[in-house]
């Protein structure tokens, strides 16, 4: 049952570089990619730096590139890859490189406080509270299934390829706005940061995101391509326009 | 000296984010002081995000019958009767409202058919009562607590790990740390400072705790003067994976139960009908059909034995696989797939319920739980145990030092309900900022003392000058030798002399735990790291070996085969662990303080 497996980790150097190093090791039945990097850290390189919390899928923050694709390692059963040759294990590429496997990705964290926050219409219920549908909520509900892993943001071209972190959110955020914008209680106007400085026109709907997210939230459709509409439909749709210019007021 | 180190100065210093420490740094900056937060990981994925059932507040939204008085009394029964009653009493009544600020601070539960908040049936609790999104709750209360409290002003530190509290004469007056990314040490001071670092569970082999779960805010507390309280009552979660080796201990929810699953042994019978103890037997169905009803919210249906509380479930679970009725891989069978017997779509239907599980399975064991049972085994989950903290203002025995949450102690006496953790968080997290704030606002800031902050950066960086090779091992193969030997002789069932090597080995432990070598620079270094882990985990297995060793008799988390009985004596004392004078840990019992009447007629009248 046991066998060799080779990982080819990525190790940073004190200079900023950095290199694949070879580590050979054994196996038993029913690993994830995670608990090889654990063998690997308690019997070749104690100071191999991973990020990781919950081991179970929940917490996002073991994020790699398995084999070229972005994964969450806790997530990732060796059964599922070729170990006939080696398995390479590398940071997400979108982001400044911490150490070895470790990735910075506070950008994330700035981003997310500038998107205007959650704001509620008043309580409609007698007792204070507010009513709302399951219906309702089902659609904001899989938006806040996001474990704020950032692989969306690894793969997406607009962040990876083309570094435009100043301009554009990325999916995560995108789907965090779209939590918002469809939550019903929520009264904020986010459509004209949305167009201007979160730079949603930047996603040209490669669905790479979708791909990739291991909570399998249908970013693409059910998040950002009704971003698009709205936003279409409050800055681009001529006889909405006028129908705002017109309308009586109420 | 300490002026070689960047000193940042806070009113209120945070350490700990998971849903009590959010919720205290929420409090505290909404009081209009200067809040510092410490997280050990990136915010937002704290061992919260793992809580799957719900949080539990008696609204009433299900059945009507729920009140405060029921959630108090289900949760003093629960605990055995050693709880800190003040606690049990200040959180059924405040939970609802808790909940109630989640929802306007963006929170989306679960509904009912009205549009309100829907609640789901759990182990001890006697009407639907958790507040739940689907098997996800704990990212759903850390999420929306995080997304509020990133607007609010709290200066956040990511990736940090305090080393020490520092004190000005008796009080606590800020924490000495460093960034994991760099290996700076920062020097916080704080007029008050709220611990809320969660578990220990890391202590023992099989666990549902992620690697955070240290204990590391109790060995703080207990090192700068702080008590501990009540350390033997760990709670056992009945279902933890048990197949393939690699998720050992990752939890199954108790929702599974909830929603209909069963427990079966390798025989096919639902072997927790054999034992249900006496206090429960006016709440427990004997019949099958009925116990189905109940977690189809039939209200006037008993619940199935498999929803007895946690510890009770876990023993039984342990006398099966002991008595060589369990599972293939050592443990018993939870099965939710049989519902197809009962509902049309019965697929969907667990999925929609249960969606994490069903992921989960899916992807780590290659297994189906809609049509497959599960394996799964008992695993270290929750402390009871804690830092004593007085109960109205979460305050401990060390002025400026506050505590809540996980790795503070009272509100769930000798063993947690489920859903009792989620809104322990957020009832008491508030309490601490609360009060820490107005701490902060009564007194002025302490004075540093160098020598304290020199003594503890020598300590944490002294891994480094062990040289590698002879003589010397690495961190992780002490922290395993710790794990196994909790788990073998401090674990599930007790004996007084498999404690007693225990605690020897404890000591054991500690020198060569003195002695670990580690490789490397200061730069984001898991060895490093857990060299230092590895200090508070020998400081809360030794608490727990002597509170456990002290405890002669059989309740709640403690089971001791040798006293398997309730002694009716040991339920009018609580443990209480402080370091003497000498630096040797002492237990002393404390005798709990008589209830009040109106609580205590509250008991008496749901006893029915």
């Amino acid at each position: 049952m046991n066998k060799q497996v080779t990982f080819k980790i990525w190790r940073t150097d004190e200079n900023g570089g950095g290199k694949f190093v070879d580590y050979t090791t054994e196996i038993t039945e029913g690993l994830v990619v995670l608990d090889v990097v654990h063998k690997i850290q308690k019997e070749q390189a104690n100071d191999l730096a991973v990020r990781w919390n919950c081991k179970a899928g929940k917490c996002g923050s073991c994020s790699a590139e398995v084999n070229g694709m972005p994964k969450l390692m806790c997530m990732t059963r060796m059964d599922t890859l070729d170990i006939t040759k080696p398995i390479t294990i590398e940071p997400m590429r979108a982001f400044p490189s911490i150490r070895d496997l470790a990735t910075d990705v506070s950008w994330n964290f700035r981003v997310k406080t500038k998107i205007k926050k959650f704001n509620p219409r008043p309580p409609d219920a007698a007792d204070g509270t507010w009513r709302m549908m399951q219906e309702d909520v089902d659609r904001v509900q899989e938006f806040r299934k996001c474990i704020e892993c950032f692989l969306c943001q690894d793969v997406c071209h607009v962040l990876r390829d083309h570094h435009k972190h100043e301009e554009f959110i990325g999916p995560r955020f995108l789907v965090y706005t779209a939590a918002l914008e469809m939550h019903p209680l929520d009264t904020e106007d986010r459509l004209p940061e949305l167009k201007q400085a979160q730079g949603i026109g930047f996603c040209n709907i490669t669905k790479c995101c979708t791909k990739v997210c291991p909570e399998h939230i249908t970013i693409t459709d059910n998040a950002i391509i009704p971003l698009k509409e709205r936003v279409v439909d409050e800055f681009y749709d001529p006889f909405g326009w006028l129908w705002k210019k017109i309308r009586p007021k109420g | 000296m300490a002026t070689n180190y960047e000193t940042h100065e806070f009113d209120v210093l945070v350490i700990g984010a998971g849903g009590a420490g959010l919720r205290a740094a929420i409090e505290a900056s909404a009081a209009g002081v200067k809040v510092g937060l410490i997280c050990k990981s990136l915010l937002g994925k704290a061992h919260t995000v793992m809580a799957e059932g719900g949080m539990a507040a008696a609204m009433g939204n299900v059945d009507d019958r729920d009140n405060w008085k029921v959630h108090f009394a289900d949760t003093m029964r629960g605990g055995q009767y050693v709880n800190n009653w003040r606690m049990a009493e200040l959180h059924a009544k405040e939970a609802p409202q808790r909940v109630h600020e989640l929802e306007a601070w963006g929170a989306v539960f679960d509904r009912t058919k009205e549009g309100k908040i829907s609640q789901r049936n759990f182990g001890g609790h006697r009407y639907p009562r958790l507040a739940h999104v689907g098997d996800r709750t704990g990212l759903e209360l850390i999420r929306t607590l995080q997304d509020h409290g990133i607007h609010q002003g709290i200066t956040v530190f990511m990736e940090y790990t305090i080393v020490s509290l520092l004190k000005d004469g008796d009080r606590v007056v800020g924490a000495f740390g460093y960034d994991r990314e760099r290996g700076r040490f920062r020097i916080f001071k704080a007029k008050a400072v709220v611990v809320c670092t969660g578990g220990l569970g890391r202590a023992y082999r099989v666990t549902s705790n992620s690697w955070e779960g240290t204990g590391d805010g109790v060995s703080l507390a207990y090192h700068a003067g702080a008590e501990l309280l009540d350390m033997e009552f760990i709670q056992f979660h009945p279902t933890g994976m048990i197949w393939p080796p690699s998720v050992m201990g990752i939890l199954v929810t108790e929702s599974v139960r909830g929603e209909g699953g069963v427990l079966r042994n390798k025989d096919g019978k639902r072997f927790m009908y054999d034992d249900i103890p006496e206090n429960y037997k006016s709440q427990t169905s004997m019949d099958p059909e009925e116990g189905w009803r109940y977690t189809q919210n039939d209200k006037n249906a008993k619940r199935p034995p498999e929803l007895l509380t946690r510890d009770h479930v876990a023993r039984c679970i342990n006398r099966e696989v002991k008595a060589g009725r369990g599972s293939p891989h050592g443990g018993v069978f939870l099965d939710i797939s049989w519902i197809k017997e009962k509902i049309p779509n019965s697929a969907e239907h667990i999925k929609r319920k249960l969606p994490s599980m069903y992921h989960q399975f899916m992807q780590l064991a290659n297994l189906d739980i809609t049509k497959e049972p599960m394996e799964i085994g008992p695993t270290t989950h929750y402390a009871m145990g804690g830092i004593r903290v007085n109960g109205d203002t979460q305050a401990t025995n060390v002025p400026g030092l506050f505590a809540a949450g996980e790795c503070a102690a009272g509100l769930h006496g000798a063993n947690r309900l489920g859903g009792n953790s989620l809104s322990d968080l957020i009832v008491f997290g508030k309490r601490a900022g609360e009060f820490a704030a107005k701490y902060a606002k009564d007194n002025p800031a302490g004075t540093i003392n160098d020598a304290q902050v020199e003594a503890a950066y020598k300590e944490a960086v002294e891994p480094f000058e062990h040289p590698a090779g002879s003589g010397s091992e690495g961190p992780y193969h002490v922290q395993a030798d710790l794990q196994n030997m909790m788990q073998a002789n401090v674990g599930i069932v007790r004996l007084q002399n498999e404690m007693e090597f225990a605690l020897d080995g404890i000591q054991k432990l500690k020198a060569r735990a003195a002695k670990v070598a580690v490789q490397g620079h200061l730069e984001y270094n898991p060895g490093w790291h857990t060299s230092i882990d590895l200090k508070h985990l020998l400081t809360v297995s030794e608490a727990i070996t002597i509170s456990a060793l002290d405890r002669k008799e059989s309740r709640g988390g403690h089971f001791r085969e040798d006293f398997p009985d309730k002694d009716p004596e040991a339920q009018k004392y609580n443990s209480v662990i402080a370091k003497a004078a000498d630096g040797s840990m002492k237990l002393r019992r404390e005798p709990i303080p008589a209830i009040r009447d109106d609580l205590k007629q509250v008991i008496e009248e749901m006893k029915n």
